[in-house]
Formats: C-alpha cells, sequence, structure tokens
C-alpha cells in the first residue's frame, strides 16, 4: 500500500515539501541543542520543564482520543464512523511518535535514553509512561494498517485481530491517566497536586482529539474529496460538545476549591496564569485568549444550528483545539512550576531554536499522518471506483 | 534464492524484537542489577543509620560577617560545582536564603521581621522518604543504607523528573557544559557533563575517608553539626532533643534530615 503515498498532486507534493522544509529547520535547531545543551532553551533551575514537555503532555491528549472513533464502531457497532475510524487511528499514530519525539528532545543526555529499559524502574511514573504509549504506538499501527490492508485487498480484517482492536480501545485511556499521574503525585507542586488532573486531562483529550479529527474531516472534503458522511461529523460534534463542556467544568471545580477554601498555595499559580503575580503577567493575554475561545466554542457548539453548520462548525473546532492547546501547552508546565518551592516567580518564555524544535517535531507529526491519510483515502476511493465500475458492492 | 527478502526483513525483526523483549524481562526480574559484592567500608570510614545535619541559625548569623560562608566556598571548591553568574541557570549544592524563603508557609510578618538577617543555609535535605528518588526512571538517583540521597551523574539521562518532584528547589541542571565555569578543578572529584542532575551529597566521598562534610568543617562557628540520627548518643539526636527546631516543608512527608534550630 506504501506507493499510494508515492504518487500525487502537485499540491500533495508542495504539501510534502513544505512540511519537509520545517522538519529541516527543527533537526538544524536539534544539532545546536544536542551540541550545546539544554540551555539553548528557555528553561531555568526553577522551571525546568518548558514547552517540550507541555507539547508532549498535550499531544498525548490526541492520541488518546482516537479511542473516541474507535469506540463507537468497533463496540457497539456504530457504522457511520466507518471511514474516519482510520483516521482516528492513524491521528494516534501521528501523535504518539510526536509524543515520543517531544521526550527524546526534552533529555538532557539523549544518548543515555535506553538507560530507561536497561535500569527498570518500577517505581517511576516514566517507566509506566514508556510502556503504555509505545504499545500503544504499536497497537494502533497494527490495527489501522490491518484492517486497511484487508480493504486494499477486498476482504474483511483477519479474525485474530479482534483482540488487539479492543485491547487499543481499553488501553487508550490509560495513556493519558498515567501522563497526569506524572504530575499529580508529586509534592510540593500544588497546581499539579490534584485528583481531578486525570480526568481533566481525559475530557480536554476527547475534545481535543476528536475536534481536530472533524477540522481534518471537514478539509479533506474539500481537498481531497473524501467525504467523511454528515452524520458522522454531527455524532463526532456532539462528542466534542460533550467532554468539552465537561472539561471546562472540571476547570471551574478547580477553581472553587482554591478560591473557596481559601488556601493561598492553591490560588497563587492560578492568580499568575490569569492575572500575574509579584509583578509577573507573561502568560496573562495568552490565558484569556484560551478562556474567551473556550466561551466561543461552547457557543457554536452547543446552539444546534451552529453546531450543523460546517463553516461554524469548523470554527468552534478550531477554537476548542487552540483553547486546550493553551491550556495544556502553556498553562499547565509554567502555572506547576510557578510560584517556585520559595514562592518566587521565576518566568519562563522559550527561546527561537527551542520554538523550532517544537515545529520541527509538529511538522514530522503532520507528515506521517499526511503519508498515512493519503494512503488512506487512496484505498479508500479506489474501492468506490471499483464498485462504481462494476456495480459490485464490497462486502467487508 | 531460499530465503526472501520479505521474510528476511521479518526475521530480522523478529530477532531483534526477541532480544529487546528478552533483555527487558530479565532486567525486570534481576531489577536490572547484577549483583556486586557487598562494599566494605574502610576502617577509617564514618558510618551512620541516617546522617543528618542541624543548623544552628543563630550561630550562623553571628558569624556570617566575619566567615563570608565559608561552608559554601568549600563545598562547591571540593566539588567543583561550577560558578555560573546567571540566576536560572546557576548550580548549587548549598546556598543562603531568607527565611521567607526557606520555609514560605511559616512566614508572617513577626517571623519574618524576626529573622529577617538571618541566613538560612539550604541544601539537599537528604529525605527519607525522597520523591525524587521514587520518580526517577532511570535509578540514577537512590538512596544509600546511610540515607544519603545519591546521585549517578553517569547514568542521568537528563529527565529532570527529580527536580519537579523535589519540593525544595534543592537539585540543579546543567544547562550547559560545566567545566569551563570552574574556576580551579579538584582533581579528586569529577566534574559533571552537560545535560545532568546534580546536588548535595552529604559528602560521601568524605564520610568513607572519616572526613566530616567539608561546609561543617569549614564553619568556624561550629554552627552545622552532624551526625547519626538514630544514634540516641550523636551530638545532633543530643541537641534536638533539647532545642526548638524546624524541618523544611515538613507537611510534604518527605522526612527531612537537615534540622534549622531556631531558639
Amino acid at each position: 500500500m506504501l506507493e499510494k503515498a508515492l504518487v500525487g498532486s502537485k499540491k500533495y507534493w508542495l504539501w510534502v515539501l513544505f512540511l519537509l522544509s520545517i522538519i529541516f529547520i527543527g533537526f538544524l535547531c536539534y544539532l545546536y541543542q544536542f551540541k550545546v545543551g539544554l540551555g539553548i532553551t528557555g528553561m531555568s533551575r526553577d522551571v525546568s520543564w518548558g514547552f517540550y514537555i507541555a507539547n508532549f503532555t498535550f499531544l498525548v491528549g490526541v492520541a488518546a482520543s482516537a479511542v473516541m472513533v474507535v469506540l463507537p464502531y468497533y463496540w457497539h457497532n456504530y457504522k457511520e464512523f466507518g471511514k474516519i475510524t482510520i483516521l482516528g487511528e492513524f491521528l494516534a499514530v501521528a501523535a504518539v511518535t510526536m509524543c515520543i519525539l517531544f521526550v527524546f528532545v526534552d533529555l538532557g543526555q539523549p544518548m543515555r535514553v535506553l538507560n530507561v529499559l536497561r535500569f527498570i524502574s518500577p517505581n517511576s511514573i516514566m517507566f509506566y509512561d514508556v510502556i503504555v504509549l509505545s504499545g500503544y504506538l504499536l497497537l494502533n499501527l497494527l490495527c489501522g494498517w490491518t484492517v486497511l490492508h484487508a480493504e486494499y485487498k477486498g476482504t474483511k480484517y483477519p479474525s485474530w485481530l479482534k483482540p488487539f482492536i479492543y485491547l487499543a480501545i481499553v488501553w487508550a485511556p490509560s495513556i493519558h491517566i498515567v501522563t497526569a499521574f506524572l504530575y499529580q503525585g508529586l509534592p510540593g507542586r500544588h497546581f499539579w497536586l490534584t485528583a481531578v488532573m486525570a480526568p481533566k486531562f481525559l475530557a480536554s483529550a476527547f475534545s481535543s482529539g476528536p475536534a481536530l479529527i472533524v477540522v481534518v474531516a471537514l478539509l479533506l472534503k474539500k481537498v481531497a474529496n473524501f467525504d467523511a458522511g454528515k452524520k458522522a461529523i454531527d455524532t463526532l460534534s456532539k462528542i466534542v460538545t460533550y467532554a468539552f463542556v465537561t472539561f471546562v467544568l472540571l476547570f471551574l471545580f478547580e477553581l472553587f476549591t482554591a478560591f473557596y477554601s481559601g488556601i493561598h498555595s492553591h490560588q497563587a499559580p492560578i492568580k499568575y496564569l490569569f492575572v500575574g503575580l509579584e509583578g509577573h503577567r507573561e502568560w496573562v493575554p495568552f490565558m484569556w485568549t484560551s478562556a474567551i475561545l473556550a466561551a466561543t466554542a461552547i457557543i457554536i457548539l452547543v446552539i444546534p444550528a451552529l453546531r450543523k453548520n460546517e463553516t461554524t462548525l469548523a470554527l468552534g473546532c478550531i477554537a476548542v483545539f487552540l483553547s486546550c492547546w493553551i491550556e495544556k501547552g502553556i498553562g499547565l508546565i509554567t502555572g506547576g512550576y510557578t510560584p517556585t518551592p520559595f514562592e518566587t516567580v521565576t518566568p519562563y518564555r522559550p527561546t527561537l531554536p527551542e520554538i523550532g524544535i517544537t515545529l520541527g517535531v509538529w511538522a514530522t507529526g503532520f507528515l506521517i499522518m499526511t503519508l498515512l491519510y493519503k494512503i488512506a483515502l487512496e484505498v479508500k476511493s479506489s474501492k468506490e471506483l471499483i464498485v462504481k465500475y462494476e456495480g459490485v458492492p464490497h462486502k467487508g | 534464492m531460499a530465503i526472501k527478502r520479505r521474510t528476511f526483513l521479518k526475521l530480522t525483526g523478529l530477532t531483534l524484537l526477541g532480544t529487546a523483549a528478552s533483555a527487558a524481562v530479565g532486567n525486570l526480574l534481576t531489577r536490572g542489577e547484577v549483583k556486586a559484592r557487598e562494599y566494605t567500608y574502610p576502617p577509617e570510614a564514618l558510618t551512620a543509620k541516617r546522617w543528618a545535619m542541624v543548623i544552628d541559625v543563630k550561630k550562623c548569623k553571628e558569624g556570617r560577617d566575619t566567615c563570608y560562608a565559608k561552608c559554601i566556598e568549600a563545598c562547591h571548591s571540593i566539588h567543583n560545582v561550577p560558578s555560573i553568574d546567571d540566576k536560572k541557570r546557576e548550580i548549587k549544592w548549598i546556598w543562603e536564603d531568607k527565611f521567607e524563603h526557606a520555609f514560605p508557609e511559616q512566614a508572617d510578618e513577626h517571623l519574618k521581621e524576626l529573622f529577617k538577617d538571618v541566613p538560612f543555609l539550604l541544601l539537599c535535605n537528604q529525605c527519607d522518604n525522597p520523591p525524587c528518588v521514587r520518580v526517577c526512571p532511570t535509578r540514577a538517583t537512590f538512596k544509600n543504607k546511610e540515607g544519603i540521597v545519591m546521585m549517578d551523574f553517569h547514568r542521568c539521562i537528563g529527565c529532570r523528573f527529580c527536580m519537579a518532584a523535589c519540593p525544595f528547589g534543592a537539585r540543579s541542571f546543567n544547562w550547559f557544559d560545566p567545566r569551563p565555569y570552574v574556576k580551579k578543578v579538584n582533581p579528586e572529584y569529577p566534574t559533571r557533563m552537560k545535560g545532568v542532575v546534580e546536588k548535595c551529597l552529604f559528602c560521601y566521598e568524605r564520610l568513607a575517608q572519616g572526613k566530616i562534610p567539608a561546609c561543617v568543617e569549614a564553619c568556624p562557628e561550629k554552627a552545622l553539626i552532624f551526625g547519626d540520627l538514630e544514634d540516641e548518643n550523636s551530638e545532633v539526636s543530643k541537641i534536638l532533643k533539647e532545642r526548638v527546631s524546624l524541618r523544611r516543608k515538613a507537611e510534604l512527608g518527605t522526612h527531612p534530615s537537615v534540622f534549622y534550630l531556631i531558639d
């Protein structure tokens, strides 16, 4: 099937070339970081994780969210999702690959990364995260590819795959729960030390991931002549709505606990993010952008007429995605490290090379997604052509 | 040809996977450790069940004008700690800070005023229940038999999970190659490379030679007291029975082994 990715229109190649050039720039930035050290980033003694780990955390959510299309299709036999299931699975493959790359570029001694396997540490949540993430990558690659290959050959997928499909479904939430546990079990980081961290992660994942699938599906309809089906988009946008409302509620619950209890240490990070602390207001505009995007998204998604209109739906889903990205990509990490253990504020701003590496990783993910989607769509459209010319409906 | 390319690739893949899997399972069973011969301490070594430090902040304040923080100087020069003139990238094993930074949750106006000019020496607390050890994915940081939270600079992958886990900001990361920032290298102690975490190790290497930690030895006021917390008759145990002491963020349950005498 791989050959399907090797032929394409001029537009396709231009897009691939564009991604490759960003990957190249990111790679050059990484070589610089590899030579000089992580000092080329904006991270510091007090804010020792930054953009890389933030994007990693966000993308774990995007990866886990594939389950929101896979589960209804395989578990509840919801046929409408037949066409987009593969989009979900391949999105997961791209997202997990980005996650692994983000963790890798964050290491101070990347050449020693295999020490994680050499010196297995069952007491470290990082160890479990490595297991669940790599397992999830393999499962999605296996399930997505095998089902698509069967379709390519005009048969039904082999029955041995069934257990793997179900395993992938129950595996999906685990990757985000374990990632939340990286944070929520640390003493002395008040912003992270909350039991709703894992459910909040899941809710934001199950809204931002499907939102991305909706946007991509609407885009593919325009550029690739691929129609996911009105009903599928409609159901998916309802999933986005429920998950996003849950996420916003969980966030408001956090605010209640922090401010009604009056505990200073719980309030400080939230104050830093939304109004500034000790004269530091670095991320205030971003957090309010996230809040306004969230409010806009909820208005669009909750009103049926706006949710059903493709243009407004696309806008709503983009708003969900960006709002969640700001919340996790900026709020989570800087909020966790501010104030410092000394109750002081050390500002963090990513540097240009750091942003370059980040964009490079994102471009790698988009390239993987483009290639896999290209293959999937070609297989699906050739199947439709057979039906059209031979008049034989495909059994499978 | 008897063997097709596809079959060859499949077999190669399976072999690699099998090797990796068996290595991983083997590692899990042995917990990745080859059982080494028990380390025997040289006869002159100082040993304890749980090393601890008591810092008399009043004495520290009294001597501060004349000692010029000899403890910090001694520690940092012996351990090749680079002096980097950038608050965000600095590396420190022991340093001075204000009361409200050392004990932010206790810092009301009266105490702040009372301890206004008192330097609080901060260092790794050598916690009895260390979160940094719990989170390390390679066991590069671990607690030894004497209660010291150790670091293997050669195993650390630089993920900085320990820095996120430490509630005391005791850990530093080498954002750059530290060697150009070490003024005079002490050949008796290793220098570090970029990309690894480091911190105070309670001078385990000096204890093995029968010497007390460098900071304790350097203090002319004898404001730093070092000893075995599990030994009833040690100086630290005796003094903690008599005087009022505080530990940083005791409510977090990490059980620090560094105590501050505040009376």
